[in-house]
């Protein structure tokens, strides 16, 4: 894959989130059970686990899309609010792309910049060549409409718009789930290329072991509601915990 | 059922406060009064004409054995024009723009566009609901103009070639411009826009808070359909009773 396209339109400075003591439950069922962490400035963080074991739950507070039922997210010190979200642009790729359908590829990478003005009509429509040819999306991709898109373009698109916004922290929501490898490991370098040049801080929700072994700086081992593990990929392949091993030695050998 | 209906009318307050922003939505507004013509416009024609034509064929037996045939063509107009315009074009647009508004925004919700206009602080009641309420509160009451018409037509229509009613076109139209004063169709169109209000804030409320995939965006579809149409009969009769004493 050619990682060297287009040069960033801008090296923005990742911010630092800290995770005091969250906790989110949906009436009795309680899916985040008191969760501490610090994220670091202009790292790849992966967070890793089984399904249902609360990882996007735990992105949506993040983000500030939900409500805790306890504890606090703060972004370089500051608690989580519309405005904080605002001030350090933080951007965010769904799972599903989380495209608007009813606008075009180019419309909705260049959504953020149009509706908050920040910029004139012909920056913006540059803005978004550019950002498009960043993630190497094929020419005449820009008015297409999301559902003529494969699953991996739509990606692709979603990550063109989240640069846009110039972001001080990125975060990925299963950014390789429903995709064939070839294009799970193109999205995974991409990220990776990404936080290279732009030194936004990345978070990436997954449980596919590969993608969260070859990019992390750090790895997270969400399970039942709890970080039960965090370190670099090697302490964590060193790490003796049983639920983790049995989670990255899972395969279809029978036994 | 009280929560609910608290959180539609904070829905309503926050798309009237978003209300200064029309102007710069105004391509969304045009695209969805596009959609409620276009969808709305045929059978809304079809309708009229059959509800002033069977006004006329009820109510014209009736008056023409009584010797009041000549009063018909006032008794169609009132009707359409105070009661089965609004209330029929309001149920109409219920089902067809009330149903496509609560799926669209359900679908939204559901495949994460709404939490992704969230995370890039683009508000969804200004991005979304107010170009759906403000069109949908423009055209019903267009809608209810452009039905009375319509019913009016059917109505003299059947009255002059049905022959036990036999009522000539001239004496239909000419009792009708004596009954139906213009604060008549006022009336028919206060009562279309405050139905319109609650049909597009009811619908955007489901929509919005659709969960749980495809059969969440149906369960919304259906309740902002019935929700709205139970509404629109409720509001009938209070705005009837408020508006009653300024027909005198």
């Amino acid at each position: 894959m050619n990682q060297e396209v287009v040069s960033p339109s801008k090296v923005v400075s990742g911010v630092q989130a800290s995770v005091r003591d969250l906790h989110v439950a949906y009436g009795k069922q309680e899916v985040l059970r008191g969760i501490d962490l610090e994220i670091r400035a202009g790292e790849v963080f992966v967070l890793m686990g089984p399904s249902g074991g609360g990882k996007s739950v735990f992105l949506r507070q993040l983000v500030g899309l939900e409500q805790p039922t306890s504890g606090q997210v703060l972004i370089n010190g500051e608690p989580m609010s519309d405005e904080t979200r605002h001030r350090f642009r933080l951007a965010m790729v769904f799972q599903s792309g989380g495209l608007l359908n009813s606008l075009t590829v180019a419309e909705n990478v260049g959504l953020y910049l149009t509706e908050h003005r920040v910029r004139k009509p012909d920056e913006i429509a540059r803005i978004v060549q550019q950002s498009l040819h960043r993630v190497q999306l094929p020419e005449g991709t820009s008015e297409k409409f999301p559902p003529e898109l494969s699953g991996g373009m739509r990606k692709r698109v979603a990550i063109a718009r989240a640069l846009t916004m110039e972001p001080q922290l990125v975060l990925f929501d299963e950014p390789t789930a429903e995709l064939d490898p070839l294009v799970a490991v193109a999205i995974g370098r991409e990220i990776l290329h990404l936080n290279q040049v732009t030194r936004a801080t990345t978070v990436v929700v997954t449980h596919d072991r590969e993608l969260a072994f070859g990019i992390a700086h750090r790895v997270a081992f969400l399970a039942d509601g709890r970080i039960q593990a965090i370190g670099t990929p090697d302490e964590m392949r060193a790490n003796p915990l049983p639920l983790l091993q049995q989670f990255l030695a899972a395969d279809f050998t029978p036994h | 059922m009280f929560r609910e209906f608290g959180q539609m009318l904070l829905l309503l307050g926050s798309t009237l406060r978003a209300l200064p922003q029309v102007f710069r939505r105004r391509r969304a507004v045009g695209e969805q009064l596009f959609e409620i013509g276009n969808t709305s416009l045929l059978m809304a024609c079809l309708l009229s004409f059959f509800l002033g034509g069977v006004l006329a064929l009820q109510g014209g037996a009736a008056l023409v054995h009584r010797g009041l045939g000549s009063q018909l063509g006032g008794l169609v107009g009132l009707s359409m024009c105070k009661e089965l315009a609004p209330v029929m074009m309001a149920i109409l647009i219920a089902g067809r723009i009330g149903s496509a508004m609560a799926a669209e925004l359900g679908s939204m919700q559901v495949y994460q566009e709404v939490d992704a206009l969230r995370t890039m602080n683009i508000h969804p009641v200004p991005y979304l609901v107010l170009p759906r309420l403000f069109a949908i509160a423009f055209a019903l009451p267009a809608l209810v103009i452009f039905s009375n018409l319509v019913g009016w037509l059917g109505g003299s229509f059947i009255a002059s070639f049905n022959h036990d009613i036999a009522v000539p076109y001239a004496s239909f139209f000419a009792s009708l411009r004596e009954m139906v004063e213009v604060r008549d169709i006022l009336h028919g169109l206060l009562k279309s826009f405050v139905f319109a209000i609650a049909i597009g804030t009811v619908c955007c409320h489901h929509g919005l808070q659709t969960r749980g995939g495809p059969r969440g965006v149906g369960r919304s579809v259906t309740k902002g359909v019935t929700n709205s149409i139970i509404l629109i009969l409720l509001l009938d009769y209070v705005m009837t009773r408020i508006l009653l004493p300024f027909d005198a």
